[in-house]
């Protein structure tokens, strides 16, 4: 990473925030928790579930979910997995290495919703960093909701991420947590098969539940299908959509989806406003 | 002690089947537990029996000499391991091994075909209970045969 001066944090939107690296935690082969201070101005405040421009100067530009905690006011936490030049470079960034901030936008997970009832969270893959924040703030009041239930799929046990996370939300913050993954060797102790496979049994109540879904698009959409299959209702599931963010702020286009830019009218957002666009091949 | 009846009534997979076609059924079962590690059945072998588990965790695994062994699924409390039963040539196709303490119950699929032939609404409701656990082991496989997390979600 490129070192630069500190300033004052930017009232231009397109211009990012210089944030210094305080910790590199390898949470598998490819992928990295940065845990980022600013070098000016007050931290980040953020949502569950919004997402910022991370910089790396000189390579570019991308989108990543927040994943840390947002009861917290330590520093901003982004997980990110190494899938092309950019993401490379901001996993190699090691502390002491600064990147750039724009952020945080977008509409976020708005659990409050699910206050009184149950909640059901299914993620796949990196699909469980946009949940973090949310989980942990679930942790925080966690008298305010009844059931809550993550289900959670990985590839294989090694590709399992937040480990100690998981671990504490089942022993210490009455959470049910349900691991699986796609394929594993005889030493795993857990379960083996699809995330989707979980939700068809269980624990919670679908006529009082509240959804939020995370992970690849086919993920969801079969999450989606056995959430509906339980009776849970159309506008209590919620998806995090993942397009190319390029602005953050409603302007360039590139997240386009029909009519709605994901930057701005998401990430999450209701399966209700998704229903005609899932599995549109021209989309 | 509980009737197999009684643990068959209470079985997901059995749920809805009338008192008498239970007790039919029943009389081709009997309890059963694995050990952990305990192998119930290799693929190539014949497949005389089909268990549902009670309490446990049963691997479904297959062996490829150049990966080693692979657990390709794992089916626990009220569900069910094995249709090669129902199917012929009546061999089992994958290897299945008890993860954990497993009790079970353990049908002799002879057994049970005879009693479809003579019956064959008893067969009916059963092969739609069996086809309902091949449909989603089949979309299991399907989902796992995509890789879905092997690209950035």
């Amino acid at each position: 990473m490129t070192a630069v001066e500190p300033h004052a944090p930017a009232a231009d939107p397109m211009l990012p925030r210089p944030f210094r690296v305080v910790a590199h935690h390898l949470d598998t082969d490819d992928t990295v928790t940065l845990s980022l201070e600013p070098m000016a101005g007050d931290p980040l405040e953020f949502a569950s579930g919004q997402f910022t421009m991370l910089h790396a100067f000189g390579v570019g530009e991308v989108p990543i979910s927040i994943s840390g905690d947002p009861t917290w006011p330590g520093p901003l936490v982004h997980t990110i997995r190494d899938v092309g030049n950019v993401t490379h470079a901001l996993v190699g960034a090691g502390v002491g290495a600064v990147v750039g901030v724009r952020g945080p936008y977008g509409r976020g997970w708005d659990v409050a919703d699910g206050i009184g009832g149950d909640v059901l969270l299914a993620a796949g893959g990196i699909g469980l960093a946009p949940l973090r924040p949310v989980l942990w703030e679930i942790a925080d009041r966690r008298t305010d909701f009844d059931r809550v239930v993550l289900l959670y799929g990985a590839r294989s046990p090694s590709e399992v991420l937040f480990g100690p996370d998981l671990e504490r939300w089942a022993q210490e913050c009455g959470i049910e947590v349900e691991v699986t993954v796609d394929y594993a060797p005889p030493t795993w102790q857990g379960r083996v098969g699809p995330v989707t496979k979980l939700i068809s049994r269980a624990g919670f109540d679908p006529h009082r539940t509240l959804a939020l879904v995370c992970g690849p698009e086919i993920m969801m959409t079969l999450s989606t299908q056995a959430l509906l299959g339980r009776g849970v209702a159309p506008d209590r599931v919620r998806l995090s959509m993942e397009r190319n963010m390029k602005c953050g702020v409603g302007l360039c286009g590139h997240c386009q989806l029909r009519d709605l830019f994901i930057c701005v009218d998401g990430p999450v957002l209701p399966y209700t406003e998704l229903v005609d666009l899932l599995d549109v091949w021209e989309l | 002690m509980r009737t197999i009846e009684e643990l068959l009534n209470d079985s997901p997979f059995y749920h809805g089947l009338p008192t008498e076609v239970l007790a039919h059924v029943a009389g081709c079962a009997q309890t059963a537990r694995f050990e952990p590690g305990e192998v119930m059945f290799r693929a190539g072998q014949p497949a005389n029996t089909f268990f549902l588990v009670r309490h446990g965790r049963v691997s479904i695994e297959l062996h490829n000499p150049s990966r080693g062994t692979i657990t390709l699924d794992t089916v626990h409390d009220g569900e069910i391991v094995g249709w090669s039963w129902l199917v012929p040539p009546y061999l089992w196709t994958f290897d299945a091994r008890a993860a954990e303490a497993t009790s079970a119950v353990a049908f002799d699929g002879a057994c049970l075909r005879g009693k479809c032939d003579a019956d064959p609404g008893l067969g009916y409701a059963l092969m739609q209970r069996v086809a309902q656990v091949m449909y989603e082991r089949l979309q299991s496989a399907r989902v796992q045969m995509l890789d879905m997390y092997g690209a950035p979600t």
